[in-house]
Formats: C-alpha cells, structure tokens, sequence
C-alpha cells in the first residue's frame, strides 16, 4: 500500500476548495435545495480532511469522526427536508429571501 | 419574634385572601381589613407592655440590645448576612403609620375594584409587609430585599388596576425604582466589601458598618448611590418624573399606599442610612441636597399649579411637600429632624386623603380633568367639607400637622442656612395657590343643576375622620411623635454631631 | 374668675363644630340660639374675666397644654390675659355678638344659614387665640386661623366664580405677608432662643442694642405681617375685592377684628420696634401713605361696601401712624373706636343693601333718610365719627394720634400735616356717602325695614360711637402695658387746625353733593382730572401692577411648565435607546444568506485576531 501516496497538502487544498464552494454556494444561493446541498458539501470537506487527518496519522479517529458526519448529515437532511416541504407550503417558493419573517 | 409575626402576618393574609377569591368575590376586601387591625392591634398590644420610659431611653445605635425590640437568626452565614430586625421610636412610629394607612387603603379601594380582588388585596398586603421590612430590617442585605420586595406587588397593582395609561405609568415606576435600587445595592455591595478589607470579616449587618466607617473619595460615591435610590423614592427632584404618572394611573389603594407610605421609605432610609453611615460625605453634599429640597419644593407647586387631572395635581403637591423632608434631614439638627419626621407621618395622612378623595370622585364622575367639575360642594357637602380640610392641611394651616412639620423644619433650616429658609418659606405662599385653587375648581363655582352624585357615605366618613382627627392631633398636641422620635434622633445626632453641628446664623449680617 | 379665661374661646368653637358636624340639618331657630349665643356668652365671661382683672391689674399666664418641646424650641397652647389682650377681647366679643346678632336676621334666606355661623364662630375662636396667645407660635396660628374663616367667608356664595377669586386673593396676598412673618419668627427664635412674647422681649432687651441692625431686620418682617393682615401698602389690593362676602363678614372681619390684627401685633412686640427706630419710621409711613392713598380712592368710588373698605385701609394706616410714632395707646383707641364705627357703618350698609335689591350702586340710591331712618341715623352716627367731627369717639382717638405724631422729634409737623389732608378726604367721602344716598332724589324703594335683631345691634353700635370717645374706655387697662406718652400738649393753634379740618370736609361735601354749589364737574372732566380719577378708581392701579408682575408671570410659568421638562432628559434616554434598537433591527433583515455571510466574516474575524494577524 505504499504506492502513490497523495500528498497531504493536496487533500487539504481539495478539502479547503471544496469548503470555499460550500460555503460560497450557501452565501450567495437563494434556494433552498442548493443551500442544504452546499450545506453537505461543507459537511463533506471536512470530512475529507479528517480522512486525511487519520491516514496521516495512523490513527482510526479520522475514520470515527467521517462516521459521525454522516450520521449528523443524515439527520440535518432530514431535518433540512423537512424544512424544505414546510417552507414551500408556507411561502409557495423555495427563495430563502422570501421567508424573512423574522425581519426586524 | 414579634417583628417577624408582623411582617408574617400581612404576607400569610395576603395568601389567604387570593385564595379567598374563589369562595366569594367580596371575601379577600375583609380578609386584608381584619388582617390589617389584627397586625395592627397585635403590635400595640405588645407595644402597651412597654413603658415610655423605655422609649425615652436613647439608645446605642450601635448596640443592637438597646433598642425596642431586636431579632436576629442567622441567614447566609458565609457572608455575614443575617436575618435582623430591629425597633427603635422611629420605626416604631413608622409602622404605626404603615398600619394605619394600609386600613385607610384597603376602605378606599372598597368598592372600585371589581376585578381579581383576592389577587388585588394581596398584592396590597404584601406591599404593606414589605414596607414594614424596610422599616425594621438593620442588615443591609435584607432592607435591600424588602426594598424590592415591597416594589413588585406594587408595580402589578399599578399595571393590572390601573387606569387609561397604566402600561407606561408602571413601567416608568418600576424602571425609576429599579435602576436607583440597583446604585443602592452596587453601593451596599462595594461597603461590604470594603469593611471585609478593613477589618477581615463580612457583614451586612447595620450595626458592624456603623461601626467601622469607610473614608475616602469612594465614600462619597457610596453615599451617592444610597442617596439617589432615596431620592427617586422621597421623591425628590430632578428624579421625581415617575411620581406623577404613577400616581394618576394607580388605583385609589394604590395611590394612598403610594404617597401615604412607600415615598417615606425614602425619607426614612435618609435618615437611617444615609447620613449615619456617611457624616462626612452627607455634611459636604448638604448645599446640593438642600438645594434640591428647595427646587422641589417650588418646582413641585409651581407645576401642580399648571395641572388640570386632580391626582396629578395633588401627586405634584407631593413633591412640594417631601422637599422639606429633604431639607429637614440635611439641615441635621434637633428640630429640622423632628420636623421631617412630622412631616412624614402628616403628609402620610393629608395626601393619602386627598388621593381618596380623588378617587371618590374618579369612581362617582368617571373622570379625574378638573374642567369638567366644578360647584361640587352643591352636590356633595360633605365631600366638599373634607377636601377643603385637607387642602388647608396640605398648605399648612397651624393647628394641623402639616404646619408643625413645616414649621420646624423651617426653623431648624433657618439657623443653618437662613436664605435657604427664606426661599423655601416661598412654598408656603405658592402651596396656598394650588391648593385653593384645587378646591376652585372642583367644589367651587357654578353647579351642574342636572348632576346627581351620592355624598360621602358611613365608611367614607368613617376613614376620613380617622385621618382628620389625626391631623388635628398631629398639629395640636404632637408631644407624643416628638418624644418617641426624639431618642433616636438624639442618639444619630450625638453619633453625627460633632460633625455637623448646626451653627449660629452666620453670613446673614456683616 | 380669672381661671374662666380658656371657656371665652371655647363657646364659639364648640358651637362651630356642632354647626359643622349637624351639616345644616338643625333648625334656624336653633342655629342662631347657637351661633349668636355662644358669642355672647364668650362676651358675658370676658366682661366677668375683666373684671377680675382689673381689680388687680396684674398679667395673668395660662399654659393649657405643652405643644411641641423640642430643646429650646417651647412654644404651648398658654394665653396672657393683660390690659392689651383684655381691649381686644372685649372688642372681639362685645361687636362680634352685635354683628351675630345682626347675622341672624340678616342672613335668615339663605340656604346655607348654619354654615354662615359655623365659619363665623371659628373666626371668633381664632381671632380670640390671636389675641390670646402667649407665644407668637400661638399668635400665629390664631392668624393664619383668621385668614381661613375670611377665605371661607369670603368666597361664602361659592357658586359665583368671583367670589372664588376674591377669597383666593384675600388668603394668597395675606399669605404673602404671613410668609414674612414667618421668616420674623425663626430669625427671632434663632436669636432670641424663645417665641414666648413676654420672656422674648426681655431677652431682646438684653441682647440687642437700639438701632442694631437685627431687630430692625426682625421688626421689619413682621411689619410685613402685619401690612399683609392689615391691608396697608403695599398688599391691601386684597380688602376691597373681599367685600364680595356677606355684608356682616365685611362689618366684622374686614373692619372691625380681623383687620386690625397688624396693629395688635406690632403693638404686642413693640418692645421690639422700639429697639427699632428705623422700622418704626417705616410703621408710619407706611401707615401714612396707606391712609391718604385710600382715603383718594374712596373719594371716586361708587360701589357703598367698597367705600367702606378703602376707608377701613385708610383708617387702619392711622392707626400704623400712631404705632410708629410711639403713640401705642392711642392707636389701639383709635382700634376700638373704628371697630364701633365701621362696624357700624358697614351694618347699615348691610341694611341698606338688604332693604334695596342687593343694590352696591350707591348713586342708583338717594333719598332714603325717610325712608329707612334707623338706618340714616344709624349712618349719619358713623360718618360722623368716622369723619371726626368733634365730641364723636372718632374724634377722640383721631386727635388723639395727629397730636402725638406731632410731637415726633424730626418728621412729626410733616406726619402731622399728611395725617390732616387724610382727615379732610376723609370727612368728604364720608358725607359724599351719607349725602348721595341718603338725600336727594328718591331713585328706588326699599321693599322691607329692618328688623329688631338688625335695628338693636345699630342702636347700640350707635352708642357706643358717639360716647365710646368721652369715656375714653380702654385707656384704663393700656396703661400698665405701653410706655406712657409725654405729657405736654401743643398749642391751642394746633389743636384748632385739627378740630376744624373734619369740619371743613364737611362743608365741602355740602357744597359739592347736596347744594350743588361748588360744582367740580369741569374740573372732573378735564382732562388731568379724568387721568386722576382713573388712577384714583383703580386704587392707585396697584391690581393692574401686580396682576402685570406676579399674577400673570407666575401662570404663565405653571403653563410653561407644565408638561414637565424634567421628563425630557428621561424622554431623551429613551430616545437614545429606541435609536439604538432601531439601529441593529435593521440588521435582523430575515435573510438566511445575510446571516450566514456575516456569521462567516464574523469567523474569519475572530480567527484573524487569534492568529495574532491584526
């Protein structure tokens, strides 16, 4: 197994990019549906990281902690579906601009 | 013992009546009533035990077991809070007073409430029983918490039976009361610990901190934070503004609870407080307080002048009354003291009155503007007779308490501050303006032939009398108050003394 | 018999109370027994008290009970019965129950009838602890206690807002005297120790000097006093409105008692003023200016009581003339005589208004002598003393203080020669009075005749002064009290230049409004004359100064104020505050990208400064 290792800066910088999207997506999207899937994407370039993390160190944690991000963004999903059905009765869209009720 | 039942007693009642409720309607209005006389009667059964040579005893300020009556049980140990009560001739007058004007509250409000009564009497006797706390507590923790203890009930007396504006009105009271009283505990806080510092030891305790007085500069900013939650409370100017609109708004209990005794805990906490705990500080800040005094006293006049709502006006005649409480403390000697303290119990009596009367024609006429009265006398005779009493009280005709307490107030200022004296002898003129032309136009002046209102009836006359006779009592044989007062006085002022002796008039003639 | 002294009081104050407890509900008959009897009974133990006092002619202290003791300050409900207070008593109770009596049938159609007798016993009660006091705290409530039952008695026909105004302004200007008077008091009791009038002078006689700045500045504010009660210049803007109350309160309160409480009181502390020279001048100017002031006003009044009232303020500033020459007793005579006359006069104007409509107007009247003559005679009596024509008990006590003012070293001849043109305005008004309504033209009919509870008060008020002069009654008791004057008298010239000066008024009088002789209409009419008359009518215009100066400045101020500015300060927090959440609610904008974009800049914020980058 110690053919081509990928560099851990490499992964790291993927996993910054991918975060950069996410977190651009989730700024600037106004739907709803692109706001939870930039919301995983997140989620999912941590978890590279901490993949990386736990391949450069040897250790399981990293693979622990993928375990855990999943299961949290299982739940936030549901959740954030939830949300989704509910909004879209409520407001008739999925423009998070619309739903501003809580303007001051 | 005895203090802790009285203070048990009216918070036990006031349980009883909100619970009362729910039997009948008018059950809790009885229940606060025979409360009331019961602590009233059970506090002078005990007091007739003890003989006047007993009081005439001057006490040891600092000396807990020289007083009237002393309780003590441990609290919060670990912090020298303690549970401490204690009685010496001006509580014990104090507490008359608060009795006897909770009676004249609950019969003035006997029929205007006709909502949640049991939660109303309630409220009513536990602001009672937190007043009679700041009264007796000598740990400065616990005054602290009866202090707030007895503003709650109070604020949900003024937010729920209020009148037309009673959100503001409330709020405003509680916001004024509430920040001042927060300066008084930052105050309490930073004596505390710097008597920890001082000597090792903390302790609330009155007794300990009058015996170990701070100095310095952070003294009088102390003495300022003690001094500004009693004067918002007095109420005393510039910080008066919540008085007259909570004053309005209350219910009539409310307002005779108000001006009757919640604005004398602020007197009496001057007294207690104030100028023992800081001689120093209270002597320098003297010309201000005083100065104070006198623009209250004349700000207050020249502003009821200009008001057309009846409780408004007479809230303003508070101001101009309490000035001379003010300046009567200040002016630290024997007869200025005596005359505040006169002045307390007989503005007690005379502006709790005229708020009933107020309230009596709010319940009859449904409206409080003066323009629209007018020749009442016709109607109500009897009414007329009774707030024409009172309105000479209020500006101080000899031969009724009010005077006596002016009076020497004024006499006492005169040997310490001659031109102040003058000035505030200027509220006896302007006190003569608003208050007969209050009677102008309410009582006096061309009657609405059509209007039909019922003249006082039993009950009214009933609590009128009380007040009426103590008024004359007050201004005609007030021996009594001056020598269960005087003790006190002597002992805070030998304490004091020698820092603020009242010195011959100088300065007035080359 | 002396021990009888506290009941003289207490009849009159208990009648007031049960009169004020029964609130109208007894019968009328029953309410004047009350209110007219307790009175005299007051006035039968004075005359008993009296005499046990003269037989002995030695002070007589009572202390009731203690008041208030606190240190050196000691005053007591205690009353000193001495020559002085006996004079006053005697005239309190002596023309009080005339005036009660006259009350009864005067006042029987009102509606208010036992309320009328309820306030007029409480004067009585008060005027008699007045005079009664032993301390000036005592005196004071006495004081205060008679500006009450004028107030009340004043604005006694509530329901006219007038009246309302008038009372007000009879207890607001007093006030402003009584406020000094105050002042007088804690500057006495703070240099004396002591309020007790008899213990306060000695001390004052040992401590102060004659001529030391402190009891001059002490006389001084009670003179402020006693202008104040008196109606002297420069607070006697108040007497003539109060006639607005029923005409017996004028012919006791604003004439014969009440008003003459200034006098009293400098003369019961002139041990003081005569420490006090500079303050006695001003006494006597003061008197003597009031005196010709309003004796000019009452020349072009029209209105009978308010005649009456500018010539009660002219009368009283005689008697302040005699206070401030040093001449005590005769202006405590002159006190005594005026009380009958004024008394008088003002009774049978009552009856007169009574007689005719409530008519004021006096030349709306004429021709009444045949028509009411108890009352012309009755009229005719008091003008005459009060005009002082000779051998009337005016006369007496009038000359009485010309002569002594003109013995004062210095300014006496002038006091002297201002006190006799006062005379003679005096004598003028008096009979243009007498001669305008009770001569000429009959203009209208009377439509009843007094009766016998009013015609016997006039009869013996009636008596008492023409006679009460020659008897010279109250001179006796004054005696022990006040320093004796000097006993030389003037030349026969002077005497002569006094006798005949009333009698010179007279005649102009005569001559003016009865003949018609003299006719002054040209002079009236011109155009000096009109401006002088205007001036005159308005009592010197001292109303429109003060109405100009204080009245209106000071409601102006409570309209100004009374929105209450303080609040603005708090308003102001509250603004700030309201600002500042106005502010950040902006940035609760209810969008999630908003939020999470600052929540990110927020991160990156917090980050950078961990990392030490800022």
């Amino acid at each position: 197994m110690d053919g081509v290792s990928i560099p851990l800066d490499h992964v790291l910088l993927l996993a910054s990019l991918l975060f950069i999207c996410g977190l651009l997506g989730l700024m600037m999207r106004r739907n709803v549906i692109f706001i939870l899937i930039s919301l995983e994407v997140m989620l999912n370039s941590s978890a590279v990281a901490f993949v990386a993390a736990g391949a450069r160190w040897g250790q399981a944690d990293g693979q622990v902690i993928f375990m855990l991000i999943l299961a949290v963004a299982a739940a936030e999903v549901a959740v954030g579906l939830g949300l989704v059905i509910q909004i879209q009765r409520r407001f008739k869209s999925l423009d998070m601009d619309d739903a501003d009720r809580l303007r001051g | 013992m005895v203090l802790v039942n009285l203070i048990l007693i009216l918070l036990a009642g006031g349980v009883i009546a909100w619970l009362a409720e729910r039997q009948h309607p008018l059950l809790p209005r009885w229940i606060a009533l025979i409360t009331i006389l019961f602590d009233l009667g059970y506090f002078l059964t005990y007091m007739s035990d003890l003989s006047w040579s007993q009081i005439a005893i001057v006490p040891n300020p600092t000396d807990a077991t020289t007083w009237l009556l002393h309780y003590k049980a441990e609290w919060i140990p670990r912090f020298g809070i303690s549970f401490e009560l204690a009685m010496d001739g001006l509580s014990l007058l104090m507490v008359i007073l608060t009795l006897v004007l909770g009676a004249v509250a609950v019969s003035s409000s006997w029929t205007d409430i006709k909502q949640r009564t049991g939660f109303f009497e309630a409220n009513l006797l536990w602001t009672l029983a937190g007043v009679l706390g700041v009264f007796l507590a000598l740990d400065l923790f616990l005054f602290f918490l009866f202090w707030e203890v007895m503003l709650v009930p109070m604020y949900l007396m003024i937010a729920i039976w209020g009148h037309e504006g009673r959100g503001y009105a409330s709020m405003k009271f509680f916001i004024f009361t509430q920040v001042s009283g927060l300066m008084m505990l930052l105050a309490i806080l930073v004596l505390v610990m710097l008597n920890h510092s001082n000597t090792g030891v903390y302790s609330f305790s009155y007794f300990e901190l009058l015996d170990h007085k701070v100095g310095g500069d952070i003294a009088f900013y102390l003495m300022l934070g003690f001094f500004v939650a009693f004067l918002v409370k007095l109420p005393g100017f510039p910080v008066h503004t919540w008085l007259p609109d909570a004053h309005t708004q209350a219910p009539t209990a409310g307002s005779v609870i108000l001006a009757g005794i919640l604005l004398k805990t602020g007197a009496y906490g001057l007294i207690r407080f104030v100028v023992p705990l800081f001689p120093n500080e209270a002597l320098a800040f003297s010309p201000i307080a005083m100065g104070l005094g006198v623009a209250g006293i004349i700000y207050g006049a020249v502003l009821a002048l200009g008001q057309d709502d009846f409780k408004r006006l007479v809230a303003y005649s508070s101001v101009s009354h309490m000035g001379f409480v003010l300046l009567g403390v200040f002016a630290w000697n024997a007869l200025a003291l005596q005359g505040a303290v006169m002045q307390m119990i007989a503005h007690g009596f005379s502006t709790a009155a005229l708020f009933m009367i107020a309230g009596s024609l709010q319940e009859r006429m449904h409206t409080r503007d003066m323009s629209k009265m007018g020749g009442l006398w016709q109607n109500m005779p009897r009414m007329g007779a009774v707030a024409m009493f009172f309105a000479l009280a209020s500006l101080g005709l000899p031969g009724l308490g009010n005077f006596v307490a002016e009076f020497m107030v004024l006499v006492g200022l005169f040997a310490v501050a001659p031109w102040i004296a003058a000035v505030a002898a200027l509220g006896l003129i302007v006190a003569a303006i608003y208050s007969l032309m209050m009677m102008q136009r309410a009582f006096q002046g061309k009657p609405d032939e059509g209007r039909r209102l019922p003249d006082y009836g039993l009950r009214e006359m009933l609590t009128m009398t009380v007040m009426i006779v103590g008024l004359i009592w007050l201004g005609l044989y007030p021996q009594p108050v001056l020598d269960t007062a005087q003790p006190v006085l002597d002992s805070l002022m030998q304490m004091v003394g020698s820092v603020a002796e009242p010195t011959k008039v100088a300065g007035l003639m080359p | 018999m002396l021990k009888l002294l506290p009941l003289i009081p207490l009849f009159p104050l208990v009648s007031s109370v049960l009169l004020m407890v029964t609130t109208g509900k007894m019968p009328k008959r029953l309410v004047a027994i009350l209110g007219a009897g307790s009175v005299g009974l007051s006035a039968i133990t004075t005359l008993l008290v009296g005499l046990a006092f003269m037989e002995t002619g030695q002070p007589h202290h009572q202390v009731l009970w203690t008041w208030m003791h606190v240190g050196a300050f000691s005053p007591d409900i205690a009353f000193y019965l001495d020559g002085l207070t006996l004079v006053m008593m005697s005239v309190i109770t002596g023309v009080g129950f005339l005036i009660h009596l006259f009350s009864t049938e005067f006042m029987e159609e009102d509606v208010s009838y036992s309320r009328y007798f309820a306030y007029l016993n409480m004067f009585v009660f008060a005027m008699l602890i007045l005079v009664m006091a032993d301390n000036l705290l005592l005196l004071y409530l006495g004081w205060e206690g008679v500006g009450v039952c004028s107030y009340l008695l004043v604005g006694f026909w509530y329901q006219n807002p007038d009246n309302g105004l008038a009372a007000r302004k009879a207890f607001v200007v007093t006030r402003v005297g009584d406020t000094a008077m105050a002042l007088g008091l804690f500057l006495l009791f703070t240099e004396l120790g002591t309020l007790d009038i008899q213990p306060m002078a000695a001390a004052a006689n040992s401590q102060w000097q004659v001529g030391d700045t402190l009891p001059v500045l002490a006389c001084l504010l009670l003179l402020g006093g006693a202008v104040g009660k008196s109606a002297q210049l420069p607070l006697h803007t108040w007497l003539p409105d109060a006639m607005a109350g029923p005409t017996p309160v004028s012919a006791l309160i604003h004439a014969a008692t009440m008003v003459t409480a200034g006098v009293y009181l400098i003369a019961r502390t002139h041990e003081l003023f005569l420490l006090a020279p500079p303050a006695m001048l001003a006494v006597a100017l003061v008197g003597l200016i009031t005196s010709l002031m309003a004796a000019s006003t009452a020349l072009v009044q029209h209105d009978i009581k308010r005649i009456l009232a500018y010539s009660t303020i002219s009368q009283i500033g005689y008697m302040f003339l005699a206070l401030g020459v040093g001449a005590w007793t005769a202006g405590i005579f002159h006190l005594v005589t005026h009380a009958f006359f004024k008394a008088l006069l003002f009774l049978a104007a009552g009856a007169v208004i009574h007689c005719l409509h409530h008519e004021h107007n006096i030349f709306k009247m004429g021709g009444l002598r045949t028509r009411l003559p108890v009352v012309f005679w009755s009229f005719l009596i008091g003008s005459a003393a009060l005009a002082a024509l000779p051998l009337t008990s005016g006369f007496f006590s009038k000359d009485m203080i010309l002569l002594q003012a003109y013995e004062l070293p210095g300014a006496g001849p002038w006091l002297w020669a201002g006190g006799l043109l006062g005379a003679l305005l005096t004598a003028i008004y008096s009979f243009r009075l007498v001669f305008v309504v009770f001569f000429g033209k009959t203009q209208m009919e009377p439509d009843k005749q007094p009766g016998s509870r009013m015609a016997v008060p006039l009869l013996l008020l009636c008596i008492l002064s023409l006679v009460g002069g020659f008897f010279a009654l109250p001179l006796v008791p004054l005696e022990s009290v006040f320093p004796s004057a000097s006993e030389h008298h003037p030349s026969h010239l002077i005497e002569g230049i006094s006798m005949a000066i009333p009698l010179i008024g007279l005649a102009i009088a005569y001559f003016i409004y009865l003949s018609g002789q003299l006719n002054v209409d040209n002079l009236v009419n011109s155009a000096p004359g009109q401006m002088l008359k205007k001036f005159w009518f308005s009592g010197w215009a001292m109303d429109w100064v003060y109405d100009r100066l204080w009245v209106r400045p000071y409601k102006g101020l409570a309209t100004m104020l009374r929105g209450e500015w303080v609040d603005v300060i708090y308003n102001s927090i509250v603004k700030v505050c309201q600002q500042l959440f106005v502010g950040l609610s902006h940035t609760q904008t209810g969008r999630l990208r908003w939020y999470a974009t600052s929540m990110v800049f927020g991160v990156i914020v917090v980050i950078a400064l961990l990392l030490g980058v800022v």
